[in-house]
């Protein structure tokens, strides 16, 4: 199946939620709101027209140009953005789906954006998730670990982020 | 029949003592690096483990976003560091992805040459440490012997033994030096015995199977939830392997190639007639199987580099022409997936405009397959954890990038 029998399939019964999408891109993706996630996510691991039962990858961009210069030549709007690889082993079919989040939630400055985890409906997205949040700063909803993963538990801010700044020391080793 | 936990005997279940927190790692032997995993026990018994990683975090992706295309390549290298063509291979092929690039045929015969010995040294180290886990010595000697011999072709051909570089958007950077071909088809022909040598000193032995056989049971669906793939995916009973259903772009370099994949279907493997028989205690799925589909994909591999040599000796003319270190990236987005020795293993990379990637993924095979321990650990003995951890054939270099 390719990506645009995909899209009709979910616009049948969850056109709602399908805000966007990009048919001719490298890889095709159709982009899903925060909220519609979970049930889109459902039907595409369970129509049997679908069957994506792999979750490659989760991950995140960080759309934000911290040169003011630069920010002014931008065409694009400051956002995070979640990728999600998915594919069927049982029609070897495939298709990408995006996420908009705002960059805080809120505009609140630290506070992070938050999405329904995935992670009940495939196991891999619970480490993934978990890496996300760790170095991009996405708070996922209802996960059943969200601790970080790679970097230390107590480590301040999310080096992912194109604003990061790492700190000068962490318990006295120096970082920069 | 090797977990005999359920023999009055061996394992008292009914007595329950204190729980105990065992500290496994992060320079445990057999961790394969330093990964740290926490086992709740009850006595012999183990009911929780909590892998903890990123000991060896080195912001690879964050780094991607700061230097361009061609200078992420010797980043690749120290993903997994005992397959570093295969990571140069799956970058390559997603930068050409985003750029549209088509190689010549003498190019793609190269990368199947040095992507295949790549695949045959990652399972020699597999199956020679996974040996040295379980208590035998002998099969590592084996192994890393052989396995030196592959590091001598790929030094002979790029100048370096594991950090190799050589595979890189646009092509490779040298032409293989004369004589290499000879050499390499040397290799194989003395490299059989010694895969003989490692069935008769793993594969058949009574005491691999009781420590390996029905040991960790991965069922196929557990597999696929977890996202776990290459040969922990296909020792589940999976018929799956990228180079035959991959993308396009990546099915193409292996068009026309014989190759079979390895995974039992129905509890039979393709052509199993020419391969060690199938232990009668063995479950699909376990640790055992997972074993012996990469030493089968061993040998399809040797096929493979004999008939890429075929290839590469009908063509002429450069193995392509590597892009410059200051390539333009255009606008847009590519993640390509590669069989890599120890799974799927995933690039993206977002373009701008400019020669330095607005973002760099990689995402890692055995990541996912790791994730998938804490399942198949939880109510086994404690002695069966490091012949499950093993049987994964982790490199923490690619799980904290």
């Amino acid at each position: 199946m390719d990506a645009k029998s995909i899209l009709d399939e979910i616009g049948r019964d969850h056109a709602t939620w399908i805000v966007g999408s990009d048919l001719a891109a490298i890889d095709p993706w159709i982009e899903v709101a925060p909220d519609g996630l979970p049930e889109v996510c459902r039907v595409l691991r369970d129509w049997p027209a679908l069957r994506m039962n792999m979750l490659h990858c989760v991950t995140g961009v960080d759309y934000f140009e911290p040169d003011e210069k630069k920010a002014a030549k931008v065409d694009w709007q400051p956002r995070v953005e979640l990728i999600y690889h998915l594919s069927s082993l049982v029609h070897k079919h495939r298709i990408v789906l995006k996420v908009r989040l705002p960059r805080w939630k809120g505009g609140v400055e630290g506070a992070l954006p938050e999405v329904p985890s995935v992670a009940g409906i495939w196991s891999t997205a619970a480490w993934h998730e978990r890496e996300v949040f760790d170095l991009m700063g996405v708070r996922f909803t209802g996960h059943p670990d969200p601790r970080r993963i790679l970097c230390p538990e107590d480590w301040q801010g999310h080096p992912l982020r194109k604003d990061y700044q790492p700190p000068s020391e962490y318990h006295g080793i120096r970082v920069k | 029949m090797t977990t005999e936990r359920n023999e009055p005997m061996l394992v008292e279940q009914d007595v329950h003592t204190d729980e105990l927190l065992i500290n496994m790692g992060p320079q445990h032997p057999s961790t394969h690096g330093v990964l740290r995993l926490v086992l709740r026990t009850d006595g012999e018994v183990v009911s929780e483990v909590v892998p903890h990683i990123g000991y060896l975090h080195r912001s690879a992706e964050k780094i991607g976003e700061n230097v361009s295309a061609r200078q992420w390549v010797p980043y690749t290298d120290r993903l997994d560091y005992l397959a570093a063509m295969n990571m140069n291979l799956g970058w390559a092929m997603t930068v050409e992805k985003l750029l549209g690039l088509e190689l010549p045929e003498r190019a793609k015969a190269v990368r199947v040459i040095m992507a295949e010995l790549g695949r045959i040294s990652s399972h020699l180290v597999a199956a020679g440490t996974y040996g040295l886990d379980l208590g035998s010595f002998t099969p590592f000697l084996y192994a890393f012997r052989e396995r030196e011999k592959i590091l001598d072709l790929f030094e002979a051909a790029c100048g370096a033994r594991l950090t190799c570089s050589y595979i890189v958007p646009g092509g490779v950077t040298a032409d293989l030096p004369p004589g290499w071909l000879e050499q390499c088809e040397a290799f194989l022909d003395q490299f059989m015995p010694t895969v003989d040598d490692l069935h008769a000193v793993l594969t058949n032995n009574a005491i691999f199977i009781r420590r390996t056989a029905a040991v960790g049971v991965l069922s196929a669906e557990t597999a696929i939830d977890y996202g776990c793939t290459g040969p922990v995916l296909r020792g589940s009973g999976v018929d799956w392997d990228l180079r035959r259903d991959g993308e396009p772009r990546y099915r193409e370099l292996y068009a026309g190639y014989r190759f079979d994949v390895i995974a039992p279907v129905d509890g039979r493997y393709p052509n199993a007639q020419n391969y060690p028989p199938v232990p009668r205690e063995a479950v699909v799925g376990d640790s055992w199987h997972r074993y012996y589909v990469r030493m089968i994909e061993v040998i399809q591999s040797m096929s493979l580099v004999r008939q890429a040599i075929e290839r590469y000796r009908r063509t002429d003319g450069p193995p392509g022409t590597p892009i410059k270190v200051a390539e333009r990236l255009p606008k847009g987005e590519a993640y390509l997936e590669t069989e890599a020795p120890k799974g799927q293993m995933g690039f993206m990379v977002i373009g701008d405009g400019t020669k330095v990637p607005w973002r760099v993924r990689a995402r890692s095979s055995c990541f996912s397959n790791l994730s998938v321990a804490p399942v198949l650990c939880r109510g086994g003995l404690v002695a069966d954890v490091p012949a499950v951890i093993g049987s994964l054939d982790l490199v923490l270099g690619e799980i904290d990038r």
